[in-house]
């Protein structure tokens, strides 16, 4: 089983990886981004069974920071 | 005074702290690695030092402060022994849930390395006392991830328990309200972001650093 977690900087705070990549993106040329935020994409390979509680505990434990981080689980399907 | 620096694969500042502990308390601390599980019987003060722990992965401090040796450290940290964590140090304490907020990278997106002004904004403290009331001190700094962030009703808490140790006299990496240095409510952990341990010798610039750890000695022995 293969979950997805995409840790993502809450609304309202201040994102300065997002704000460089902005700028790059108006330097190249590209004129029609109103916001970048960035964050990251966790991919678990899970043993079958591990239930939705446990997934969410590893994000508040480790994968995010939960005073400025959300996070998001999305599970595979499994081929 | 028996002291212990933590080590970290990555840790590059373990060694300046083992030398200003020992210059000020007479006494070498103990180096503990990440992966004990017990500080040494007696310690007394437990120094966190700058660096790159575990090359920043995921987050700055955040794979050391759930190291098996930062158990004992919070069970140390719970009975009163004081922490100071430097730096690297100040993010593992925050990623440890031991001080409150996270420090995030530098508003400006630059490594910031150079002397900057701090108030000293409470001088009662025991990593404190050596210092006067609003007197203003110049640390080194040197980081890419020292801008930091707490809600404001963490902040004004923070304030009003005269929990801000030092703060930033200038603009230095976007931190909430110039926040440098903060206190856990207990008053015994301190993280902050400027290195005292590098402004310890007249050969260092400065010598602002060196009442830090001669207050400390003072106020714990």
């Amino acid at each position: 089983m293969k979950a997805r977690v995409f840790v993502t900087l809450k609304p309202g705070v201040l994102d300065p990886q997002g704000k460089a990549i902005h700028h790059a993106l108006e330097g190249l040329g590209f004129g029609g981004v109103e916001d970048v935020r960035a964050g990251k994409l966790i991919e678990l390979d899970l043993a079958e069974g591990t239930s939705d509680d446990e997934i969410a505990e590893m994000c508040r434990k480790l994968l995010a920071n939960t005073v400025i981080e959300n996070f998001r689980i999305e599970k595979m399907a499994t081929a | 005074m028996k002291s212990a620096v933590l080590v970290f694969p990555g840790s590059n500042c373990d060694r300046d702290l083992a030398v200003a502990i020992e210059a000020v308390t007479g006494r070498a601390p103990a180096m503990v690695w990440h992966r004990e599980s017990e500080l040494p019987e007696g310690t007394g003060l437990v120094a966190i030092p700058g660096g790159f722990s575990y090359g920043d992965y995921l987050r700055s401090g955040a794979m050391a402060a759930r190291s098996p040796i930062m158990r004992s450290v919070a069970d140390a940290a719970g009975k009163g022994v004081p922490v100071l964590g430097v730096c690297n140090g100040f993010q593992v304490l925050t990623e440890a849930g031991l001080l409150p907020g996270a420090l995030m990278r530098n508003a400006g997106l630059h490594f910031v390395c150079r002397p900057v002004g701090l108030k000293v904004e409470n001088s009662q403290s025991i990593f404190t006392s050596a210092y006067s009331p609003g007197e203003e001190v110049t640390f080194p700094v040197a980081h890419h991830d020292g801008n930091y962030q707490a809600d404001a009703e963490t902040l004004d808490r923070l304030e009003g328990e005269g929990r801000i140790a030092f703060r930033y006299t200038g603009e230095v990496n976007g931190s909430a309200r110039n926040v440098a240095g903060i206190l856990n409510g207990a008053g015994n952990v301190l993280g902050m972001m400027p290195h005292p341990e590098r402004a310890l010798e007249p050969a260092h610039g400065n010598t602002d650093g060196r009442r830090l750890f001669e207050g400390l000695l003072e106020a714990v022995a």
